[in-house]
């Protein structure tokens, strides 16, 4: 029982920082927007919000530092691409590069430190619980922010008027741009919370998950988020569904690399990005649900005139 | 009645091209009023400046007594103007209901828009499922979600362009209509077309439109329909070249065409059956998005078939084969768009000679491409068929479309080709250049070469065909002769 | 605000002013960085942009770091030209550099010139072999090949990382996991005597010049140019869509694998984990940078070998990160893409109403 809390604890805090990237490029992609710089803002929000919180000792300052610096950068992609119609695989690659240069940069001198252990949510006697109060109660605020979050852009995108405009201007910008809705104004919003989502994510790796700042620490988990998002067939709650799926595997991984299986630990830590790929190609088999979902005008160049 | 909208001396250039010239017209309450004028003449120009999307350089508009000066479409709309594009601003993966609200000011209740879609939907006539998704909806339904929408906003003025083009007969009569009832109530309405005989029915007024001036504004009720042409295009139009007799035999047997389209929202073709003979123009007449597009690719191979004898040409079994293998069989391809498909606007002229020409050894020696041949060509069909560009190296998008379609259709021809499947030849060209490549494709009939022509164009079909199919929803109806199908044949197997 | 009308036609100057517009804004960027960490700009400028160019090792130098990169490009700028994104050029690399290490260590310690030719015709097969997983899912099921051949990048990094761990380990090499030094029939011969400058340059420079030939003159790269601009056009011309991603991967998986076993058999000299250090990612930058044309990509690959030195440089002299090198990597695609939006488009103030 203890093992099996233990994994479900730890799949739960390795889907977190999934979860949040993901959710936010949801939103992004919803906007018919495609910013592949998710890897990129999420090491931007690791290693500011390390820095932050190690110099001021508050968890709290380190979110917000994660949230401002990654939401700054994406407003750089949301420049470039909507303002300057520069393409958006190479725009979001860029993104990648230089975060991840800027973030060892600026991260250098932090190497190897580590935090204090983030602040559990704590309510007494929910706690106290047996099984169901380590399941359930027995976590750091961001998991439950996490799922909150998740739930608003569900309620967000089906249930409001703006995010309606949103999904009808990924679905044809044209249109949206002759009935009056300021098309590049709504995704550059989009971009800008998509990096702040990114940012916690990052923040979630070095603040809570490991807590120490190591470069290059986002290790592909910004791709893997982007996948998740083709995985939840752009539906706000499967995105949930889908990282706890990737996070599954890799606390599965690690633990049956611990029990002492004879495969090459290099053969077990392939199987998230092996599972991402088999888990792309049969999503894509299914064409027509892509067909109904995916924002028709992702990764097009809206240019206004008409 | 008193005018409600006052256009006066309206000018607008753009770069070296004078769109409109000086243009004033005057539109009545409970008016229906055409705008009329060929492709090119300055009609768009003129709706976009009195919808806010194009400023004008001169001259003032007058709404209700007031000066009107409108910045944005937004700002149009909120004065009283509603419109109905010609290419629709739907959002096709959302519901009827989400565009219809998406076309709202503010955050209104659904529960109040319903209410008024109801009250709209029994007043007009415009039945609707708000649940449907736009895009498994007719071009006609589309329509009528557009004009909701317009409605819902109160408009006083309407403002549709080229409405009916999407529409089949029975469509265009509820259209109708609907339009009249509008007007009875107090509306005006400004209705494009380039339709004489629809603006003759329709409306009560027209303003004729030619090269960005008016050359006229008149009641419609005094004047022909041939005075109306005369005015639209300017000059007498030439007289085609006169096309012979086809001889017997079959040079395409179409045995069973049916593919099933991989887009859930495409048109697939079931059971598509015809014959072709020697020498002879067939034409395929419907609105368009009745799998036109589809059998366009079929023939040419573009799309592949999974069942082979399907498609016989001069007897043998061409269903497998990819589109070069058929160009060396002497058939070639001339597909609507000539921005992306049939031309690349990019390239130079030579190199969308090439385009099509990738199967011919005599342009390439051990896959390098022998410039020299393929610029002396590319001169010959500029040559030939009077092609305005400055040489072999001009870039596609330096030509008109005019002279660009006919470097496309000319570089087809001019290989003396023994079948030619063409769509929509004449699409958005001017008058002239259609009359040349009409004359082109007759020229080649009477020497021997026989052509398929898809178009929704009923008239341009009438004109050049000997026999005539209309296809719809992805059927084929059997083939008339173009001098026994009647306007209601027409209608009926449109609605088929 | 302002807005962007594209222009009626491409100024051919282009070409060369948008990649030195973004160097100079790249160069402005560092400067103020340099200024920030408290570091004399001036001074950290020349250590990494001018003085590996006044020593002959600097120079040979150069020339090895920008063998990979230009040979990656090249390919990878036929995929880009038609839209077709490989981005796990680092894993095609990495394999190549495996299976060509594996086929030289397989015959060790046998001598002939034969080595070298099979273990770079194995390598190509291994790059295009990885490429073709995200082409073939790409055409079959219109899998996103973005993520497929990154996730591949991973997977290819973690195998040669196996490899080296298990069977390819030196068995005198007291378990340190690296592979035994290849022997010199699986060494590439150098260029100019004692430097590391060896003749995958040469191959590099040939490559270049082959490629101008066929974007120019062939019917291959009619095809490319076709399929840059419309995928319907290319289809009307007679080739499928799926003809594309399988040429572009097939391409930019080769010229990757290639590139894989130049590295092993000329700088490195053996099969270590850290093959890859990034060259398959920065090559992107370089195929922008060099605006996907040959030689363009030729002085691009040069540029940015020279910033891997530079940084190396600056790292010793100065005491600068070496991740200042990625930054102005980063800066410098950002500031291309900027660019060239001024080249595409008239850019005109408009008054905010």
């Amino acid at each position: 029982m203890d093992l099996f809390i233990a994994i479900f604890q730890g799949i739960i805090v390795a889907s977190t920082p999934l979860v949040l990237a993901a959710v936010g490029e949801l939103v992004v992609e919803k906007s018919g927007v495609l910013n592949l710089g998710v890897e990129g803002m999420m090491i931007i929000g690791a290693v500011t919000s390390f820095i932050v919180t190690y110099e001021t000792g508050s968890h709290f300052l380190g979110l917000i530092a994660a949230v401002i610096s990654a939401g700054l950068i994406a407003s750089l992609f949301g420049l470039l691409t909507q303002y300057l119609l520069s393409n958006q695989v190479a725009t979001g690659l860029a993104l990648t590069l230089f975060g991840l240069g800027l973030a060892s940069l600026i991260g250098q001198t932090y190497s190897g430190i580590s935090l204090n252990a983030f602040p559990v949510f704590d309510v007494y006697l929910l706690t106290e619980i047996p099984i169901i109060g380590s399941l359930l109660f027995n976590f750091d605020y961001l998991i439950y922010l996490s799922i909150i979050i998740v739930v608003s852009v569900y309620y967000f995108l089906n249930k409001t008027k703006l995010g309606l405009v949103l999904t009808a201007i990924g679905d044809s910008h044209d249109s949206a741009h002759s009935l009056g809705y300021s098309v590049k104004m709504v995704r550059s919003l989009a971009i800008i919370f998509g990096g702040s989502c990114a940012g916690l994510g990052g923040a979630y790796l070095s603040l809570v998950q490991t807590p120490m700042w190591v470069e290059n620490m986002t290790a592909g988990r910004g791709w893997i988020a982007l996948a998740i998002v083709v995985f939840a067939v752009w539906r706000p709650l499967w995105v949930l569904v889908g990282a706890y799926i990737f996070g599954g595997i890799t606390i599965i991984q690690l633990h049956v690399q611990a029990v002492g299986v004879n495969i090459g630990a290099q053969y077990m830590s392939m199987m998230p990005y092996l599972v991402t790929i088999i888990v792309l190609v049969f999503i894509s088999m299914n064409k027509n649900r892509l067909a109904v979902n995916a924002p028709n005008c992702l990764n097009k160049l809206f240019t206004s005139d008409l | 009645m008193q005018n409600i909208l006052e256009i006066d001396g309206v000018s607008k250039s753009f770069s070296h091209i004078q769109a409109n010239n000086d243009i004033s017209l005057y539109l009545r309450q409970g008016q229906i009023h055409a705008l009329l004028g060929e492709n090119g003449a300055g009609k768009s120009t003129l709706v976009k400046i009195i919808y806010g999307i194009v400023k004008p350089d001169h001259g003032s508009m007058i709404l209700n007594g007031k000066r009107y000066e409108p910045d944005t479409p937004e700002a149009a709309r909120n004065e009283g103007i509603g419109m109905v594009f010609q290419h629709f601003s739907l959002f096709e993966s959302l519901s009827v209901l989400d565009n219809i609200m998406l076309g709202q000011k503010g955050n209104l209740k659904k529960d109040s828009i319903l209410e008024r879609l109801d009250y709209l939907q029994n007043e007009y006539d415009l039945h609707i499922d708000v649940n449907k998704t736009v895009a498994i909806l007719s071009a006609g339904e589309k329509q009528k979600v557009e004009i909701i929408r317009c409605l819902l906003q109160d408009p006083k003025i309407m403002i549709l362009d080229e409405p009916t083009s999407v529409l089949n007969p029975s469509e265009v009569e509820k259209l109708f209509n609907f339009l009249r009832k509008l007007s009875e109530q107090g509306m005006a309405v400004l209705y494009i077309s380039h339709k004489l005989h629809e603006i003759k029915e329709l409306c009560d007024t027209s303003t004729i439109l030619r090269n960005g001036k008016v050359v006229k504004s008149c009641d419609t009720a005094g004047i022909t329909i041939n005075e109306l042409a005369q005015l639209m295009v300017g000059k007498a139009i030439d007289n085609k070249i006169k096309l012979s007799e086809p001889k017997q035999g079959h040079v395409l047997d179409i045995k069973n065409i049916s593919y099933t389209n991989p887009d859930i929202y495409g048109t697939s073709l079931k059971e598509i059956k015809f014959s072709v003979n020697f020498g002879e123009i067939f034409g395929i007449g419907g609105i368009s998005g009745n799998g036109q597009t589809e059998l366009m690719k079929v023939l040419s191979g573009e799309v592949g078939l999974t069942d082979g004898n399907q498609i016989l040409y001069q007897n043998e079994d061409i269903s497998s084969l990819d589109i070069n293998e058929r160009r060396r069989r002497e058939i070639v391809f001339i597909p609507e768009d000539r921005l992306g498909h049939s031309a690349v606007s990019s390239l130079s002229l030579t190199e969308n000679l090439l385009l099509t020409n990738l199967w011919d050894h005599n342009f390439f020696s051990n896959g390098v491409i022998d410039t020299n041949y393929a610029d002396d060509k590319t001169c010959e069909v500029i040559k030939k068929f009077n092609v305005q560009c400055n040489d072999a190296g001009s870039l596609a998008s330096s030509l008109s479309g005019g002279n660009l379609q006919k470097f496309v259709v000319g570089r087809e021809i001019i290989k003396m080709p023994k079948l030619v499947v063409c769509e929509q030849p004449t699409w958005g060209v001017d008058v002239g250049s259609a009359s040349l490549i009409h004359n082109f494709l007759i020229e080649i009939s009477n020497s021997g070469s026989t052509i398929l022509v898809i178009s929704q164009d009923m008239d341009e079909l009438r004109s050049i065909c000997h026999r005539i199919a209309i296809i719809s929803n992805g059927v084929m109806s059997k083939p008339y002769d173009v001098n026994m199908i009647t306007p209601e044949d027409i209608a009926i197997e449109m609605a088929k | 605000m302002f807005t962007l009308q594209k222009k009626d036609t491409i100024d051919q100057s282009s070409l060369y002013t948008v990649p030195l517009i973004a160097i100079g804004c790249s160069l402005i960027f560092v400067f103020i960085l340099f200024l920030l960490i408290g570091k004399n700009p001036f001074l950290a400028i020349f250590i990494i942009f001018i003085e590996p160019l006044l020593s002959v090792f600097g120079l040979s130098e150069l020339i090895v770091k920008a063998t990979p990169l230009i040979i990656i490009a090249l390919g990878l700028s036929i995929g880009f030209r038609a839209g077709v994104w490989n981005i796990g050029a680092e894993g095609q690399f990495t394999i190549g550099a495996l299976f060509g290490g594996a086929a030289i260590l397989a015959f060790y310690p046998t001598s002939g010139i034969w080595i070298l030719p099979l273990s770079f015709f194995i390598a190509i097969g291994g790059g295009i072999l990885w490429g073709m997983i995200p082409a073939f899912f790409k055409a079959r099921f219109n899998t996103n090949e973005i993520l497929v051949s990154l996730m591949l990048t991973y997977v290819a990094i973690l195998f040669l990382s196996g490899m080296v761990y298990g069977p390819l380990k030196n068995p005198e090499g007291f378990n340190f996991p690296e592979s035994r030094l290849f022997h010199d029939s699986g060494t590439l011969p150098i260029i100019f005597p004692g430097t590391r400058a060896h003749i995958g340059f040469l191959i590099a420079l040939f490559l270049a010049g082959l490629m101008h030939y066929l974007l120019k003159r062939h019917k291959f790269g009619f095809h490319v140019k076709v399929s840059g601009e419309s995928t319907r056009a290319l289809v009307f011309s007679g080739r499928t869509a799926n003809y594309m991603v399988y040429l572009s991967f097939i391409i930019s998986g080769a010229f990757a694998g290639l590139a894989g076993v130049i590295e092993v058999s000329g700088p490195v000299g053996q099969l270590v984990p850290a093959i890859p250090v990034g060259y398959g990612f920065t090559a992107i930058i370089v195929a922008f940078l060099g605006r996907l044309n040959p030689f363009g990509i030729f002085f691009a690959g040069l540029l940015l070998a020279l910033t891997y030195i530079g940084g190396e440089a600056a790292q010793i002299r100065l005491g600068l990160p070496n991740a200042i090198t990625g930054v102005f990597q980063g800066v410098l695609l950002f500031s291309l893409l900027a660019a060239e939006a001024f080249t595409k488009y008239e850019v005109s103030l408009k008054k905010m109403r």
